[in-house]
């Protein structure tokens, strides 16, 4: 939903009066990059690197992405990225005054947790590699359509998805009216099997090698599927010479397999005595931990609005505003801002974003004895997984970029990015421990665009 | 009908409701907004696009969209991801 830009031939008279023009203005004339040439790459490639605090998550991700320019505004892009993941990252399950063991998610060995210590499960470590390809073109002078495909491909998952959508210009263009629809399919085929929802984690303490494989192997189902349709309507307004507005409502279905499978809950003893608010113990001696499970549909509704200005002095300022809700219950919201500070050659970019969400409908941060109700649980959903509960976030980032010539661009962009958590504090033993812990992390980027 | 269900029902109603009206007051008004076709000069210019760079966007909406419920917006939520 890119502004078209008009004045793709005969650039360099555009450049040449667009530098009179804020010449007389008194606007600081920068060196445009000269994108949209017909018959030429538009590439752009970077490097990120991003690193959450506490031995969690730590990723590298190239991407190139390159846009071939026909005449007639005919475009084609293609996109590569690729990202290797390792790290940790919380499992669900309570801290607790016990060390913990737990099974690895593919069956295979085991992994401790401190006592007093957040569970993180560090059997994290993927590669993942996105291709994606979009051609844009005119159907005529008010019309441009977009039609595009994705794939990709990491050691449990596989996603696709094709998109297409029509762009309608009116009042001179200054009004664009666009209609996207995105169809995709996922099949996720996690490590040792996809566990059942609400059944029991099967643990090798007090258990024999043998007695271990048989429980663990009745906690298994197969691979699992995820379909999503996006629709996606906007409206682009010019408001005048300086300013530009957006407005896009997106609806978003997803059914089939949302669950995590890699995330668990600790069921709590509720009993007056010495292990009130402790982990349950089970018969066979170990504590209990259920796999989550998450509804198998999601339906989400979003507003984006965007408005972007330049000041007299040649400055952009960008700010956008998103209200997201759901039938899982959460609503979020997010602002996100932007101010380009522009040099002769170089920009400096600061950036502001903040977060809130609300907590889904079936997030526990734990079950109680009564909820497991001994291995017929009262729940029928149920997931301790943070990214659903109620949560806030801050980010905060700056970017800097220098134009060497008119066709290259080189830049880096660090965000700092803090996220805490809120919700039920639990009772007896739980209380004593941090239930929440912030997450922290930062990201590192270089491009090149030539 | 639970009251979460009632409610986010509400919530729907209420977003189709301001959706219908912003829509309306869109349409009405912008056909007295905007330029003339030599007046674009600034909105031309690369820093004016809504996605300046659609590189550190996909970047940014895919650790947003592994770390937080919500994703979207600007373009399509989409999934392509095991990490949510």
């Amino acid at each position: 939903m890119q502004l078209i830009n008009d004045k793709k031939n005969g650039k360099p008279v555009g450049r040449a009066l667009a530098t009179a023009t804020c010449a007389l203005l008194g606007v600081q004339a920068t060196t445009a990059m000269a994108k949209d040439q017909p018959g030429e790459w538009d590439v752009e490639t970077a490097l990120l690197v991003y690193s959450e605090t506490d031995d969690r998550v730590q990723a590298a991700e190239p991407v190139i992405s390159a846009t071939r320019n026909f005449d007639g505004d005919k475009k084609l892009n293609l996109k590569l990225v690729a990202d290797t993941l390792t790290g940790a990252s919380p499992s669900g399950a309570t801290p607790s005054d016990l060390v913990q063991t737990f099974t690895r998610p593919s069956g295979i060995g085991n992994y401790t947790v401190e006592a007093g210590e957040a569970p993180l499960d560090d059997s994290f470590k993927d590669t993942r590699v996105a291709v994606s390809g979009s051609w844009t073109a005119p159907l005529n002078r008010d019309y441009t359509y977009s039609v595009g495909a994705y794939g990709s491909r990491e050691y449990d998952y596989i996603s696709t998805a094709v998109n297409g959508s029509l762009t309608r210009y009116l009042n001179n263009k200054n009004t664009t009216l666009t209609g996207g629809l995105s169809l995709g399919m996922d099949l996720i085929d996690p490590v040792g099997g996809a566990p059942i929802g609400l059944s029991r984690m099967a643990l090798r303490a007090n258990n024999t090698e043998a007695q271990f494989d048989q429980e663990f192997a009745a906690t298994r189902e197969s691979d699992d599927t995820k379909t999503l349709v996006d629709a996606l309507f906007g409206v682009t307004q010019v408001i005048n010479r300086r300013t530009l507005m957006q407005f896009n409502y997106g609806v978003s279905y997803s059914s089939g397999y949302l669950t995590d499978p890699y995330k668990i809950l600790s069921v709590i003893d509720e009993a007056a005595g010495a292990n009130y608010g402790g982990n349950l113990i089970g018969a066979d001696g170990n504590p209990i931990y259920l796999y989550e499970e998450r509804p198998d549909t999601r339906m989400k509704h979003s507003l984006y609005w965007q408005t972007k200005y330049m000041l007299e002095n040649g400055d952009v300022m960008d700010g956008s505003y998103r209200f997201m809700v759901d039938d899982w219950g959460i609503t979020s919201h997010t602002i996100d801002l932007k101010y380009r500070w522009r040099l002769s050659n170089s920009y400096l970019e600061p950036h502001f974003r903040y977060y809130m969400q609300s907590e889904a409908d079936f997030y526990k941060r734990y079950l109680t004895e009564s909820e497991y109700n001994g291995g017929v649980p009262t729940v029928s959903e149920a997931s301790a997984d943070y990214r659903l509960g109620e949560l806030t976030g801050m980010t905060f980032g700056a970017k800097w970029g220098y134009r060497l010539d008119e066709d290259r661009e080189l830049a880096i962009r660090a965000e700092y990015m803090i996220q805490s958590n809120d919700g039920d504090e639990g009772f007896g033993k739980l209380t004593n421990h941090d239930l929440y812990p912030d997450t922290n992390a930062m990201w590192l980027q270089l491009s090149y665009n030539f | 009908m639970s009251f979460s269900n009632w409610f986010t029902r509400r919530r729907l109603r209420q977003a189709a409701t301001l959706l219908t009206i912003s829509a309306t007051l869109a349409a009405a008004g912008c056909s007295n907004l905007g330029v003339k076709p030599w007046e674009r000069d600034l909105l031309a210019e690369p820093d004016m696009q809504l996605t300046v760079s659609g590189v550190d966007a996909g970047l940014d909406d895919h650790i947003y969209f592994s770390k937080e419920a919500s994703s979207g917006g600007r373009g399509f939520g989409g999934g392509g991801c095991g990490c949510n």
